[in-house]
């Protein structure tokens, strides 16, 4: 209690110091006029009186000086003491001050906000019960290797698995919800009845899902996102009861889910339906339109559940031969469903950030280093007038912790900023799929790796130089400075770091240069079709209105007749599907007049109007194109791809051939009546399937893409075309307009391949400047520190070109040191992004040159000022200085 | 940080705030001028020791301060008994008699130690 109350008082002693030394001083004061005074009485000289009352007070300053330990805290003050001095050293020197806070801000922000987004699609676990036992489940064929289930075999795999403690499906799906004001589009999934108890989510409000609620016969029931709740029923709990119509249908909501439940797959889902299989797909065995997503039973592993599945995918495929022959079974970790696609590119970027962050620790430094050098001689005074080794290393290291507290501030501010801006660079769309960076934040995942961050630049920034002033010993510091010999210790430690820097440079360099050459080769690809002039739309007509195919194909053609009539407009087409938008969608055919065994000879199917290909400018090889008159009433006819004339009619004319499905059914006998260029129907780095494409007007639907080609596009386009189908009919639901250019730009291939080559460009170009200023900083100093041996060199007879050459000689020398060294990493660390790379090796020569060349043109600069500055050395001048 | 109480700032201030007790309010000199006399100038006090122990007794909270006029109408800064500081000269004494009492049996001639 007592001891309690006096270090309070001595640690408010700290900030009223100066009060309490004027009252000590006027107390002596008063103590020596008594005592001079009682000795006046006692008969001394004026003079013996002050000597002897001094005496008897002792030591004045000595004991001044416990007093004020006693009044304060001497710890607390002398890093009181430390701080300002360190501030005030800081200011003096803005210059390094300001480049040693900014380079550790920028390593941080780059790296803290890479890792945060690494922290949240890797290390962060999935929302759900037990994750780590949760299941993706797919049909595997030769082409597509993840393939989605179709409902009698999902029936099959559930009843049969000895594996899984429950197995369950979900679709993605597009609902035409009815609102007041119309039909609009509404994203959701519809799902098993056990979806929910498989993920174990319970709703927040309402119930799941019950057993058997899927089935055709049962009552219509839906629940809602959090989202939906909130968004269109103002968080009202009693939604429950209330009747939502989707696709016409009315629906009961039972539940509301979990604020923080989201399911990557379907997201952004607001409407979570059960399947009520019915109809030509859920029905039938080669229909394949679910995937699945399973919990394993307690202790099983992974490989087990493979087999167990696989066991019965081929039970199913001699049980039936026609749809499921060639049909295995496939499963992941439900984590690799989810972030599987992206790992590969977060882990890339956060590699580049990581080498970024080294390469601004490796300039900070030197930059601490070259600094300690220079005040080698201020040290060594001070350490000769008394200051003991522990208070000039704290004076280091309180320096360092305020460089460090500065630089992660700013580095933690600018992360937080920077991952606001990255999110916000990821398309919407993409973005809503990807759920789990929706709370990115510095949580505490983040900020413990910030943390380490920070210790490491702590430790750099404080104890660098106080172990490399301990090495040397103060009295050489007191006569190099005097005399001016060259820091030999930094020059050696400098130049390793410089190599060192450049290597990481290059590895930048040459990474930034591959991830951008493969996305340059990946927008070259060709695409088969012209995408400059085209903008898409996708629409979906209501059921209940267009429900015969004379309907359906009577829409398309008013369709294709209004919008090609809208001022601009060149020309307008449906498909069933845009390009680039992906591999599936597929048909299985069978040759006539061939040898038949059963095989699946699984191509594109795509539905497209008469003037889809001259619409999007596709080449026409051989026959003729779609007329818009070939309907229902007509002979069937397909018009084949380049791949699947080249698979399947290597040496033949395919014109005139007719193909079927696999029992070749006289209504599905089609005549190929033209060869068309290959459309690049998949991703820009998939490869390219054999495709079939048939008339819409002979396979119509409710669902398709509209794709208009007009001399010129943009948002008011889009909203003239949305004017146009509405004034068709207003229950036409319309979305995700946008230009063909913006689909391909903003498609996964060309994302990942985009967003790694930017960042990674700009962490390497951050690294580029950062090396060439390193070496500049390692020449200009050691030609700074050489002065005098130039000047005796040239009063020797030296010429300013030998000055040249010395100079150039050394920079070249840690150039072409960094830029091997770099090399010999780049190639190992180029087979981490190879998964990334499209159409360009990983030892690509002409990338490799370009860096060698610009980081060589570079070093040389850098280095020809100091080299300059030498060669203008006057020997006079040089010899006569310090 | 924490320092053991030896022997001489243990005594001195007990010796201080014996001599407040008696005396009153006293400034500091005079608090030394009269541990010295007290002493039978058996003990030489330097005078400079005595003000870290008046500030570490004041932080405790033992005694007070306040700026004041001496005898010779000077100022001087008078150091008084707080009310914590009677009930620690108390403790202190009787933990120092104890102490003095047992010593003394241990060094008395006929110790009765069994």
């Amino acid at each position: 209690m007592r001891t309690a109350r006096a270090w309070l008082i001595r640690l408010s002693g700290l900030f009223r110091k100066q009060t309490l030394e004027r009252e000590l001083a006027r107390e002596m004061e008063s103590h020596l006029a008594m005592h001079i005074e009682d000795n006046l009485r006692a008969g001394m000289t004026q003079e013996q009186a002050r000597r002897e009352a001094l005496l008897k007070l002792g030591g004045v300053v000595a004991g001044k000086e416990a007093w004020r330990d006693r009044s304060t805290i001497p710890l607390v003050e002398h890093l009181f003491q430390d701080t300002r001095f360190s501030l005030r050293q800081l200011r003096r020197n803005p210059g390094f001050t300001v480049t040693a806070v900014l380079m550790l801000a920028l390593g941080m922000c780059a790296s803290v906000a890479i890792f945060a987004f690494v922290d949240a699609a890797v290390f962060k676990p999935l929302p759900y019960a037990n994750p780590q036992q949760l299941l993706g489940v797919y049909e595997k064929v030769a082409v597509c290797p993840l393939c989605n289930l179709s409902y009698p075999d999902y029936l099959d795999w559930k009843k049969l698995n000895k594996t899984l403690s429950s197995l369950d499906v979900y679709q993605r799906n597009s609902f035409l919800l009815s609102t007041a004001s119309g039909t609009e589009p509404a994203r959701g999934a519809r799902v098993s009845d056990g979806f929910f108890r498989t993920l174990g989510v319970r709703p927040v409000l309402g119930r799941d899902f019950q057993s058997g609620e899927d089935l055709p016969g049962a009552p219509r029931t839906v629940l809602l996102s959090n989202a939906a709740w909130r968004n269109r029923y103002g968080a009202n709990p009693d939604v429950l009861g209330k009747t939502v119509t989707l696709d016409g249908e009315p629906n009961v909501i039972i539940g509301v889910l979990p604020p923080d439940f989201n399911f990557a797959p379907t997201e952004p889902a607001e409407f979570w339906t059960t399947l009520h299989a019915s109809g030509g797909c859920d029905l039938r065995r080669s229909c394949h339109s679910l995937f699945g997503v399973a919990r394993l039973k307690d202790g099983v592993s992974l490989s087990a559940a493979l087999s167990d599945l696989t066991q019965i995918a081929r039970q199913l495929e001699t049980q039936y031969p026609d749809s499921n022959r060639g049909q295995s079974a496939a499963v992941l970790p439900l984590s690799e469903v989810i972030v599987g696609n992206v790992r590969p590119l977060l882990m890339v970027l956060l590699g580049g950030a990581v080498l970024l962050l080294l390469i601004a620790c490796v300039n900070i430094t030197s930059l601490v280093l070259v600094r300690a050098e220079s005040r080698r001689r201020e040290i060594a005074v001070r350490n000769a007038l008394g200051a003991s080794s522990a208070r000039l290393a704290g004076q280091f290291i309180t320096e360092g912790l305020l460089l460090t507290a500065a630089g992660t501030a700013l580095g933690l501010a600018s992360a937080w900023w920077a991952m606001r801006l990255l999110t916000k660079l990821i398309p919407e769309m993409m973005f809503a799929r990807m759920p789990y960076l929706h709370g990115l934040g510095l949580n505490g995942r983040v900020q413990l790796f910030a943390a380490a961050i920070a210790l490491i630049a702590a430790l750099l920034f404080a104890f660098t130089p106080a172990l490399h002033l301990s090495f040397s010993k103060m009295r050489v510091g007191l006569s190099e400075g005097a005399r001016g010999s060259a820091g030999n210790t930094w020059r050696r430690l400098g130049s390793k770091l410089v190599v060192l820097e450049l290597a990481i440079a290059v590895v930048l360099l040459v990474g930034a240069g591959l991830l951008g050459k493969s996305l340059y080769r990946l927008l070259q690809v060709d695409l088969g079709f012209e995408p400059d002039r085209l903008t898409t739309l996708q629409v979906a007509s209501p059921k209940a209105v267009y429900t015969n195919e004379k309907q359906k194909i009577a829409l398309g053609r008013q369709i294709v007749a209004s919008l090609s009539s809208l001022p601009g407009v060149k020309s307008a087409a449906i498909a069933s599907l845009t390009p680039v938008s992906g591999n599936g969608n597929t048909d299985w055919i069978r040759f006539v007049g061939r040898p038949y065994n059963g095989e699946h000879n699984e191509v594109n199917e795509r539905d497209v109007s008469a003037g889809y290909f001259t619409t999007i400018g596709t080449k026409l090889l051989r026959g003729r194109y779609f007329r818009d008159d070939e309907d229902i009433s007509k002979q069937r006819v397909v018009v084949i791809n380049r791949a699947l004339a080249k698979q399947y009619f290597p040496n033949e004319d395919p014109i005139g051939k007719r193909i079927g499905d696999t029992q070749l059914t006289p209504q599905s006998l089609k005549e190929i009546i033209g060869v068309v260029d290959d459309i690049r129907e998949g991703q820009l780095d998939a490869p390219v399937w054999p495709a079939v494409y048939y008339p819409f007007n002979q396979s119509p639907d409710n669902f398709f893409a509209v794709l208009i080609c007009s001399s010129q596009s943009g948002a008011p386009l889009i909203t003239t075309i949305e004017g146009a189908l509405r004034n068709l009919n207003a229950g036409l639901v319309m979305r995700d307009g946008m230009t063909m250019t913006k689909l391909i730009r903003d498609s996964p291939a060309a994302y990942a391949r985009r967003s790694s080559a930017w960042l990674v460009g700009a962490f390497a170009i951050a690294a580029f400047l950062l090396s060439v200023a390193g070496l500049y900083g390692v020449i200009a100093y050691s030609v700074s520190q050489r002065t005098r041996e130039i000047g005796v060199r040239m009063a020797l007879g030296a010429q300013r070109s030998t000055v040249y050459r010395l100079i150039l000689k050394d920079a070249g020398r840690l150039a072409v040191l960094g830029i091997v060294c770099g090399f010999a990493c780049s190639i190992a660390a180029s087979r981490a992004i190879r998964g990334l790379l499209f159409g360009t090796a990983v030892w690509d020569a002409s990338t490799l040159a370009a860096v060698a060349l610009v980081l060589g043109a570079a070093a040389l600069a850098a280095s020809f000022i100091p080299a300059r500055r030498a060669a203008s050395v006057n020997p006079v001048e040089a010899l006569r200085a310090e | 940080m924490n320092e053991k109480p030896d022997v001489w700032q243990g005594t001195l201030a007990l010796m201080v705030l014996k001599t407040l007790e008696t005396l009153g309010p006293l400034h500091g000199y005079g608090i030394a001028r009269r541990i010295e006399q007290t002493s039978g100038n058996l003990l030489s006090l330097n005078y400079g020791t005595l003000y870290p122990a008046l500030l570490k007794l004041e932080q405790e909270g033992a005694i007070a301060s306040e700026w004041g006029v001496s005898e010779n109408n000077r100022k001087a800064k008078f150091y008084s008994l707080t009310r914590a500081g009677k009930k620690q000269l108390a403790k202190e004494t009787q933990n120092w008699e104890q102490t003095t009492a047992i010593l003394a049996r241990f060094l008395s001639p006929k110790g009765d130690l069994a």
